[in-house]
């Protein structure tokens, strides 16, 4: 099992709809501890997911603060503010 | 048509009947005969509100294009939630929530809010409710392309301060309803 990454509209455009981590490969326990791990993975990352731009973040399909706690296959998900209607 | 959403858990019955309010997908909508489905054999119904949302005209390219984007699952789930939330505080009789997906163009319909209920305020005040919370939790997003290039759309502050009138404590957006 392993977290399951996946990101949407602009994000999406950079980084490829999902990608999968295991928890194994990072010491991230919150989804704000991951956003700062995935920055770190590559320039890609760091732009797509940089923090200045006000992303959202969900976990498994509900929206989550940064304190969220990661466990074994969970559905994170980053996106920028949302623009429907 | 959509294709069965499958929601993470947890799923309550009150969510699992709000869903049932919920269509996310590329068709068009018919907005009378949402409204007709939405009154069908309820005779306590004494009020109907719709809001429909269109791709308005923002380049004088005629090949303009707006696509949404959403997130399948959540989106509806987010719905659903929004409806679960209307319900319990607003007394309407049925809701029912249609969003789009992918290509618009220009004059397209892109959303729809119904709401029945026995007396108009509360039909009102529901369909408003959902349209302002829709517009800042469910996760959809606009693109605009237009004479060779494309943007996504920015989220804007007024979305925000209209979602944030019906906060806890504020009645500015809830006029004491049940008036007929």
């Amino acid at each position: 099992m392993s977290l399951t990454i996946r990101y949407f509209a602009a994000v999406r455009e950079r980084l490829g709809a999902q990608e999968s981590v295991s928890l194994a490969d990072t010491p991230a326990r919150t989804v704000g501890e991951l956003h700062h791990w995935l920055l770190g993975r590559s320039p890609e990352h760091a732009r797509a997911l940089d923090p200045e731009r006000g992303l959202r973040t969900a976990c498994n399909q509900a929206l989550c603060d940064a304190d969220q706690a990661l466990e074994d296959g969970d559905e994170v998900a980053f996106f920028p503010p949302v623009t429907g209607g | 048509m959509a294709t069965p959403i499958v929601l993470a858990p947890p799923v309550s019955e009150d969510l699992r009947q709000a869903l049932a309010c919920v269509r996310v997908s590329p068709e068009d909508f018919d907005l009378g005969a949402e409204v007709a489905a939405l009154r069908a054999g309820d005779a306590q119904v004494g009020a109907v509100v719709s809001f429909v949302g269109t791709v308005r005209e923002w380049s004088p390219d005629p090949a303009a294009v707006m696509t949404l984007e959403h997130y399948p699952g959540m989106t509806e789930r987010s719905l659903a939630e929004l409806i679960v939330q209307a319900r319990q505080r607003f007394d309407v009789r049925g809701v029912r929530v249609v969003h789009r997906v992918g290509p618009l163009a220009v004059t397209d319909q892109i959303v729809l809010v119904a709401v029945s209920s026995a007396h108009r305020q509360q039909a009102f005040d529901c369909a408003a409710f959902l349209m302002d919370w829709l517009k800042t939790q469910a996760p959809f997003w606009k693109k605009e392309a237009a004479q060779g290039e494309s943007r996504w759309v920015e989220a804007r502050d007024s979305d925000g301060q209209a979602a944030a009138r019906w906060q806890a404590g504020s009645e500015a957006g809830s006029t004491a309803g049940g008036r007929p």
